[in-house]
């Protein structure tokens, strides 16, 4: 497949992993902000070309995993009415809730329909007039648009049975709230390639300015993390601090314009709770009052909906990368992909559910630089 | 997050000035792709698509000189070894 | 004491119902994932436990005086009904076929157990009655016996087929899962992944070039040409629901041994891998109807090859891993850039992903 085929290429990733090796002389613990990377990362055991020096974290940025339990609730009390076709893409179809998932939902009857674009729930909603269509509005930057798009279009279309139900996060936010944290071991972070295909990287700068921490935008395929954590270590090495692009043949400073506009169009900055990280001000989406009329949490009534995660869960530490998926007492025996507690352990890319199916096999993780804070909890 | 693929517009579809499409072929397979957030697409041109729409263009040409350097790299380590 | 048990007078004295996570059965307790497995080993197995079942292969191998009989049943509910490439009445008897194939048993017999919902147009039962004969003819069975049954509307979706099957084992052939040891050379036939594309593009309007169609086949000619290496032939297995990978996993799991395979060595042709792509599927996971993995004696390994390649449905047969010491009940896979990732059992029904 052109512009995918060329960016697994095992020589050139044996030279990248040749040139980072001859590159670092001290540890570095590096994030990757997207769940889209850490999917590639296990897929293709990039750790495995890393020198013993270099530690991934792999970071928050699973809308799977930071999407609140409260939510979770909130859609499954959506699902479960007669009234509704509770629509929704596939990765959110299984992540538990307080008591269920939307998969149970369906199984005992629940009208819980999984799609691959927003578009096709808008669809939905205009064959079946007679039903309530809510479509689970999950994702970063990248989704966002896509979702506002599909309100903007019912609203052409005058479709008045859609709604979303809104859970839109932001990742620059998450990575000031990372980094300001007391317990931050970031060194350096790449950056979620297609949240900036859309966005841009601008925002970025006074990041890496007043953290002082380097910031590569980074593609997905095994060349673009190896190219991105290269240029990070070579940044760490040499003392630098910049923002630098590897994604750039999609990837442009100011991002897309006409995207960015239907985002502001749509919907507004509010605060948002990020599952098992806690309230991040300013890091999520909502729908703009002159669309109230698609937003499924007004129209359903489900605003006051609380919850309780389960005590043995330690996603949020997880997530922060403070600690690892085996440090967990429910670890493989309460919490597993079948019966998972937490959300890392239900999406793919989750960090719990990485070291499950995969971290069984690699070797002892390599030593963590010292001067590494201890955890407060 | 997220997951994007890129593939190559076919054809395009102007009937509707709001919301454009195009078919975009990912090796053999087609699908309708929504491309009003992107100016001047012709077809031939590769896209990076996620949830049914595309984000953005492929720069074909940035995409070629990183290969370029990538190629080079090895070359380099086998004149220095 | 407390008990999570209730105890169900109304049956006699029964016993208690394993405990379990889950009150209902979810659809992917059928997707051949480690769900499936769960709900076959803790409710089917742990009470109709018998030495044939604990054999855990595909068909049932008994001996009736002097001839080896395997004994297979598959059940049929595939939507949509009609799919590029097939229909369910091939794929019925196209997959006993295989599944006794698979037990090294040459097929015989097959049954036919239809439950159709009222309604279907006895044009379309036409087709699939037509399907099942042209399959019955291609792989030399005689559908022998059957039943039919109707269900109000709405309780059915169409059609669901059963087919069980009867064939017979030449002497010398002794496969089992069981047998599986290091050393061993794993085979596989043909490309992987075209079914489960073909059925997902009729559900889900994908468009192809070339039209991705399913490949369901009766494989009986990949027994019969290798019949003559008679019990270096370990194992085989047509690699259905849950696909290459949960097959692999399945083996190395009954037979506590590890699995290397190669990437490189999978063929997927490149629509199906473009389907995977914009979809988010890992195709090792994805249904197969006209594949067989044979795991065979490395001393054989290079000769099966050739005699498979010299088959239609075996033209594009490759060596793509062994079995190993190292890692038991786990398969590994050698990625296309070069490193080792766990390919591990997937536990539910692989769902499309947009993360």
């Amino acid at each position: 497949m052109k512009y995918l085929d060329e960016f697994r290429d095992g020589k050139a990733a044996r030279k990248l992993s040749a040139e980072i090796k001859s590159v670092v002389t001290k540890p570095w613990q590096i994030m990757e902000i997207c769940g889209g990377q850490t999917h590639s990362i296990l897929k293709y055991s990039i750790e495995e070309l890393l020198p013993e020096e270099i530690t991934l974290i792999h970071g928050p940025g699973c809308p799977v995993c930071v999407t609140p339990l409260e939510l979770i609730d909130k859609a499954i009390a959506i699902a479960q009415r007669e009234d509704v076709i509770f629509t929704s893409f596939g990765d959110m179809l299984r992540v538990p809730g307080s008591k269920h998932d939307l998969l149970s939902i369906k199984a005992k009857g629940g009208n819980v329909k999984m799609v691959y674009s927003p578009l096709d729930a808008v669809k939905i909603a205009e064959n079946y007039p007679d039903k309530n269509v809510v479509f689970f509005a999950v994702g970063f930057e990248t989704t966002a648009p896509a979702n506002a798009m599909s309100v903007i279009e019912a609203k052409r279309r005058g479709i008045k049975n859609y709604s979303i139900l809104c859970s839109h996060v932001l990742v620059p936010p998450a990575i000031e709230a990372l980094l300001s944290s007391k317990n931050n071991n970031i060194q350096g972070f790449l950056a979620a390639g297609h949240v900036c295909t859309v966005m841009g990287y601008e925002e970025y700068f006074p990041i890496a300015e007043k953290y002082n921490v380097p910031i590569v935008v980074t593609g997905f395929e095994p060349i673009d993390i190896l190219q991105g954590i290269l240029l990070t270590v070579k940044q760490l090495e040499a003392g630098k601090i910049e923002v630098q692009n590897q994604y750039s043949r999609v990837v442009t400073k100011e991002g897309n314009i006409s995207a960015q506009k239907l985002l502001e169009e749509v919907f507004e900055r509010t605060d948002r709770k990020w599952r098992g990280i806690g309230n991040i001000p300013s890091s999520g989406f909502k729908l703009k009052d002159e669309y109230s009329d698609y937003d499924a949490e007004k129209i359903f009534k489900v605003e006051n909906i609380e919850t309780e995660e389960s005590p043995l869960c330690i996603a949020g530490e997880v997530l922060q990368g403070i600690k690892k998926p085996i440090e967990c007492s429910a670890f493989g025996k309460e919490c597993t992909p079948e019966r998972p507690l937490g959300a890392p352990m239900v999406s793919t890319e989750g960090a719990c559910a990485a070291y499950f199916h995969y971290g069984r096999y690699r070797h002892p993780e390599p030593a963590l630089p010292s001067g590494r804070l201890v955890s407060e909890s | 997050m997220c997951l994007a693929v890129p593939g190559k517009i076919v054809s395009i579809d102007e009937s509707n000035p709001e919301l454009k499409m195009a078919k975009v072929n990912f090796s053999g397979v087609s699908r309708e792709v929504c491309i009003q957030w992107l100016d001047d697409v012709k077809i031939g041109d590769y896209v990076l698509v996620h949830v049914g729409f595309a984000l953005n263009k492929i720069d074909e040409k940035d995409a070629e000189e990183t290969l370029r350097i990538l190629r080079e790299m090895g070359d380099i380590e086998e004149e220095n070894s | 004491m407390k008990q999570n048990y209730e105890i169900d007078f109304s049956t006699g004295l029964s016993c208690p119902i394993p405990k379990s996570d889950y009150e209902h059965v979810l659809l992917a307790h059928g997707g051949g994932g480690t769900l499936s497995h769960q709900l076959i080993s803790k409710l089917f197995f742990s009470q109709f436990d018998n030495e044939f079942l604990n054999e855990q292969h595909d068909s049932a191998i008994f001996n009736i005086d002097k001839s080896r009989l395997a004994f297979t049943t598959d059940s049929y509910v595939v939507q949509p009904i009609f799919f590029p490439g097939g229909n369910i009445g091939g794929l019925a008897v196209n997959g006993t076929v295989n599944d006794l194939v698979a037990a090294g048993a040459r097929p015989l017999y097959i049954s036919a157990g239809f439950i159709i919902e009222e309604g279907l147009l006895i044009e379309d039962l036409w087709k699939i009655v037509l399907s099942m004969k042209e399959a019955a003819r291609k792989s030399g069975v005689k559908i022998v016996t059957g039943d039919t049954k109707v269900v109000d509307k709405g309780k059915g979706d169409k059609i669901f087929i059963n087919t069980s099957g009867i064939g017979i084992i030449k002497e010398g052939i002794n496969i089992s899962p069981k047998r599986c040891v290091h050393g061993d050379k794993i085979i596989l036939s043909g490309r992987i992944a075209d079914h489960g594309i073909a059925i997902m593009s009729a559900r889900e309007g994908l468009e192809f070039e070339t039209a991705i169609v399913s490949d369901t086949a009766p494989l009986n000619e990949l027994l019969d040409c290798i019949e003559k290496f008679g019990d270096k032939i370990h194992v085989m297995r047509d690699p259905t629901r849950g696909g290459l990978a949960s097959s692999l996993n399945e083996i190395a799991e009954i037979a506590n041994v590890g699995m290397l395979i190669e990437e490189e060595k999978i063929s997927i042709l490149d629509e199906v891998k473009g389907a995977c792509e914009i979809l988010g599927l890992d195709p090792l996971y994805i249904a197969n109807e006209g594949k067989m993995i044979a795991i065979v004696d490395k001393e054989v390994a290079d000769d099966v090859l050739i005699e498979w390649r010299k088959k239609e449905l075996g033209k594009e047969a490759e060596i793509i891993g062994e079995v190993t010491s190292e890692n038991p009940g786990t398969v590994v896979m050698k990625t296309t850039i070069g490193s080792k990732r766990i390919v591990d059992m997937i536990s539910g029904e692989q769902l499309p992903r947009i993360c």
